[in-house]
């Protein structure tokens, strides 16, 4: 009988599913004599006399006897005719065990079940639409549906550990490569269709082909350009102006310097009339920071300078600074009093807010910058310009 | 009896239309290899189906949309507050709709499993060298498979445009800006303009819900497809060879086992979704740009990215007016990209190193490449590293170190972490061999001293079973550099001229390092391959291994013959 381990013309995998192995005898028509496994077949039922057929592949239950070893499957020849041999067992291994986990499986389904109706019948009498309702109707429909599914899911387990017989099987793998004549066949095959089309031929149809989808290909991304508009100077500036309120994130109320005097205190504040807005808001959002006198390293002047604070871009030691993070714009949220260190809760980019916000810690590159302030008629704080450099996050363009 | 002869009609009624019957028939005696690690890839696709069903039951109910409304629904903390449709809704599914809040955490949770099990998934086949040819194509497609989740992933938790998610996104918008040339335009393409504008929720809800899901559905079907034609691979152990498959079929075991496996996936998540709280975006309040909250942490599978974020020291480099910002698009495009690049590339390089074009059915123990298994470690630790960096700022708060030390010891860990864990891999992985290299040849000691009549004492040792000796005798030698037909000149093959071919022989010295296979008792039980392989000389040219030539002619498959 032909050796199983012999090499494979590599066409069976695909035929064995896709067709049942009945297109060998053409291209790939040798196919090799002990090629189809059923080669191995000790039937007698002739394989080896109609080696075009292929039939599934050869396998062994579990360590057979040696003679059983190589009969488990006859060949299926065109009509099916031949009678397979069974190759699973019907019975358990241990019938006693069995019966046990008969019961078991049964018990887990059963359980299932109820616990599946548990589910509608929680379904129908649980309300929502508040805290506790959501949290009843969850823990009810969530804990019933669990214990549905895991008890099918032991169910099946046993069923299938307890109550199928063990069974091990082996199938033949086939190289997944061609066999050269397919191989052949099907260059063949291609070339003749090129040769055809005219494709090759004919450069000027083809070249006009390529060149008339080229722009169609070009088009999409066209198509994108109005997903948004082209950013201009948009980055470099923000909605301050000299003369707008600082108002209270929250209260929405104007501060004066008096009302803002406890050192070591933060607030958020934004300008006035844009605290509703998100798209301002995020770049306009900023804190202000009350320090005793002395602790602040001022430049004098109106310029900003590395690592100094603008003294008169504050007022009565008040320091404001934007609270969109230079890394990639997290709120700049956390203040530690004792340090004056401002840290970003996102990426921990940590400033010093004596030292004009530099960096001290983390990815941020560039400080926080500061936003001149002074204070109106009516005394509260008020913002006297836009911020001397772009917010936020860098961007290509910004210098 | 009716129902068999219903199903029968059903069948012929089939049949008659699409000739099934045949290879259906062959499809459902179909052998699957058993293995616990096997299991791993259905996680992934089993929570992914419940991500389907949960999600859709979501949008029933979701409103994707930033216009703002004034809550007045069932969350009284709430009551007054500004918020955009998108919050609202979300809240609604919570508290309104029966159900919502359990099908909420619930397709949470399963996207969390879906990319825990991708990447437990992707481990197991790397140290197991499943990716090996034939299998790349399928290799390949998991990358992409793990890029797509984890946008799908980013995108679906910043929908409910609460306080957490809309940090998020605003560090999405950064990261992006900061691309140098394009950067500005791509983030006001993708945003509609300024951070954060009225229309990034409905574009990130339309690649959430249809394009992302459509496309890992297609890669899916495809990494299935391949796996099914080429054959599941199987685990070492007696007779199982790179020419066969051993496992139980299809119909009725496979089935059975994997649909139990399916309710227990479901159970897992179902349970979590009931006793765990996840995401709870009631708490965090709805997004506003000015507020963010201390301890903030993306979903864990991001938190790598956010860790590159964290350990990257603030460099950033302003030449002719325009900003290069290495402090944000380095730590966000190279380490993830460092990873997902070198995991493409690794089964082609490890291919052109070794020369070992041959099919591999059979998997390796990851001891059994010591290489591979070695780099995956390293790798493992750069992830891991910049996973931790990524919540350097809770384990500051609970372990009470200083926050600034974390980050520099992953600093210095990222370069230094992977170094140590590959040479320690490596050298754990040689002494195993060698260790299975002695019980292949001494047996396993009994503990049991006896005396000799000479007076000598020996241990006695039995020989280990047969299973066990078909999994320690499953290491294979690599096929010799360089091809048969240059023995006789001193010209070297090409490919292996030149300074390239010089750095592949180097390279082939680290790849293939390997403890000498063992001549074990020549037991009979196939493995007779170890002993013939000319033992460890790797530098021995055309010791007529076939180096890759013919497909499958490798001395594993014959050994079984």
């Amino acid at each position: 009988m032909s050796n199983p381990n012999s090499p494979d013309s590599g066409d069976t995998a695909w035929q064995e599913y896709l067709t049942g192995g009945e297109q060998t005898a053409s291209a790939g028509g040798a196919s090799t004599g002990g090629a189809s496994a059923a080669g191995a077949s000790a039937g007698g039922s002739g394989a080896a006399d109609q080696p075009e057929e292929t039939a599934g592949p050869r396998r062994v239950i579990g360590t057979p006897p040696p003679a059983a070893a190589r009969t488990l499957l006859a060949p299926a020849d065109d009509g099916g005719a031949q009678p397979l041999v069974r190759e699973l067992p019907s019975d358990p291994d241990d019938p006693a065990r069995a019966k046990k986990a008969e019961l078991v499986v049964a018990a887990c389904f059963i359980l299932a079940m109820l616990a599946g109706f548990g589910f509608l019948v929680a379904y129908g009498i649980v309300g929502v639409g508040s805290i506790t309702g959501a949290q009843h109707s969850n823990l009810l429909l969530g804990g019933t549906l669990s214990i549905t599914l895991l008890l099918l899911g032991i169910g099946a387990t046993i069923w299938v550990r307890q109550l199928m017989p063990t069974v091990e099987l082996t199938e033949q793998r086939h190289v997944m490569a061609s066999d050269p004549k397919d191989k052949a066949a099907f260059k063949e095959t291609w070339d003749e269709g090129a040769e055809t089309s005219q494709f090759v031929k004919r450069p000027i149809v083809r070249r006009s082909l390529i060149a008339a989808t080229l722009p169609l290909g070009i088009a999409p991304i066209f198509l994108l350009r109005d997903l948004g508009p082209l950013p201009g100077k948009s980055l470099d500036t923000t909605v301050w102006r000299k003369g707008l309120r600082l108002l209270v994130y929250g209260t929405n109320r104007p501060i004066t310097p008096a009302e803002f005097s406890s050192p070591g205190s933060i607030i958020s504040v934004g300008p006035q009339g844009f605290l509703n807005d998100d798209d301002a808001m995020a770049k306009a959002a900023v804190i202000i920071i009350k320090f005793r006198p002395g602790e602040v390293d001022y430049a004098p002047g109106w310029r900003p300078v590395a690592n100094k604070v603008v003294e008169n871009w504050t007022v009565d030691n008040i320091v404001a600074y934007s609270k969109i993070c230079t890394h990639v714009g997290c709120p700049a949220a956390l203040y530690e009093q004792t340090t004056h260190h401002i840290l970003c809760p996102c990426h921990q980019s940590t400033f010093d807010a004596t030292q004009g916000a530099r960096v001290i810690f983390g990815p941020a590159t560039r400080p926080l910058p500061q936003l001149p302030i002074g204070v109106d008629k009516q005394g509260f704080l008020i913002a006297t310009g836009d911020f001397a450099v772009p917010v936020g996050p860098s961007f290509w363009e910004r210098s | 009896m009716s129902v068999e002869r219903a199903l029968e009609g059903t069948g012929t009624w089939l049949d008659d239309r699409l000739h099934g019957a045949r290879g259906v028939r062959v499809l459902l005696r179909k052998v699957f290899p058993d293995h616990w690690s096997f299991l791993l890839g259905e996680i992934i696709l089993y929570s992914f189906i419940i991500l389907l069903l949960t999600g859709t039951f979501l949008t029933f109910w979701f409103q994707p949309s930033m216009t703002d409304v004034i809550y007045h629904g069932s969350y009284l903390p709430l009551h007054g507050v500004r918020m955009s449709e998108a919050y609202a809704s979300t809240l609604n599914i919570t508290f309104d709709v029966r159900g919502g809040l359990l099908i909420r955490q619930i397709h949470h949770w399963s996207a969390d499993l879906f990319m825990a099990g991708i990447m437990a998934h992707m481990i197991r086949v790397f140290f197991t060298g499943a990716y090996r040819k034939p299998r790349e194509i399928n290799w390949l497609i998991g990358i992409i498979l793990f890029t797509l989740g984890l946008l799908e992933g980013l995108f679906g938790y910043s929908l409910p445009d609460d306080l957490l998610s809309g940090a998020g996104l605003r560090i999405l918008e950064g990261v992006v800006q900061s691309i140098p040339l394009v950067g500005t335009y791509l983030a006001f393409f993708l945003f509609g303009g300024p951070f954060p504008g009225h229309l990034i929720i409905p574009r990130l809800y339309i690649l959430h819900v249809l394009l992302i899901p459509g496309l890992i559905l297609a890669l899916v079907t495809a990494h299935l497809f391949l796996m099914f034609h080429q054959k599941h691979t199987q685990m070492p152990g007696k007779g199982r060879t790179n020419k066969n498959v051993v496992g139980a079929p299809l119909y009725p075991y496979f089935m059975a086992k994997t649909g139990a496996f399916f309710f227990f996936v479901f159970a897992a998540v179902a349970l979590a979704a009931t006793f765990v709280q996840i995401n709870p975006i009631w708490l965090y309040g709805p997004f506003n740009p000015v507020a963010m909250s201390a301890g903030s942490q993306p979903d864990f599978y991001m938190g790598m990215l956010e860790g590159a974020l964290r350990v990257m020291p603030a460099w950033q480099w302003v030449p002719f007016g325009h900003t290069f910002a290495f402090n944000v698009f380095i730590p966000a495009l190279v380490p993830l990209g460092l990873l997902f690049t070198g995991a493409a590339l690794w089964p082609f390089l490890e291919q052109w190193v070794t020369g070992d074009r041959r099919e591999h059915h059979v998997n390796d123990r990851p001891r059994n490449a010591p290489t591979r298994t070695a780099l995956g470690i390293g790798m493992i630790t750069f992830y891991g590293i910049l996973w931790a960096e990524g919540a350097n700022d809770v384990l500051a708060a609970n372990f009470d170190v200083p926050l600034y030390w974390i980050t520099w010891a992953a600093r210095v860990g990222i370069f230094v972490g992977p170094v140590i864990a590959y040479i320690i891999t490596k050298r754990i992985c040689l002494g195993l061999q060698r260790k299975d290299n002695h019980l292949i040849e001494h047996g396993v000691e009994t503990g049991i001293i006896r005396q000799l009549p000479g007076g000598e004492f020996i241990e006695e040792t039995r020989p280990v079973d047969e299973d066990s000796l078909a999994v320690l005798t499953s290491r294979t030698d690599y096929p010799a550099l360089g091809t048969a037909d240059t023995v006789e000149s001193d010209v070297p093959p090409a490919g292996m001229r030149g300074g390239i071919g010089r750095v592949r022989e180097r390279l082939y010295k680290v790849v293939t390092e390997s403890a000498p296979i063992a001549n074990g008792h020549g037991n009979g039980h196939g493995n007779g391959h170890a002993i013939e392989s000319n033992g460890h000389d790797h530098a021995a040219i055309g010791t007529g291994a076939g180096s890759g030539s013919g497909p499958g002619g490798s001395e594993s498959e014959d050994g079984h013959s």
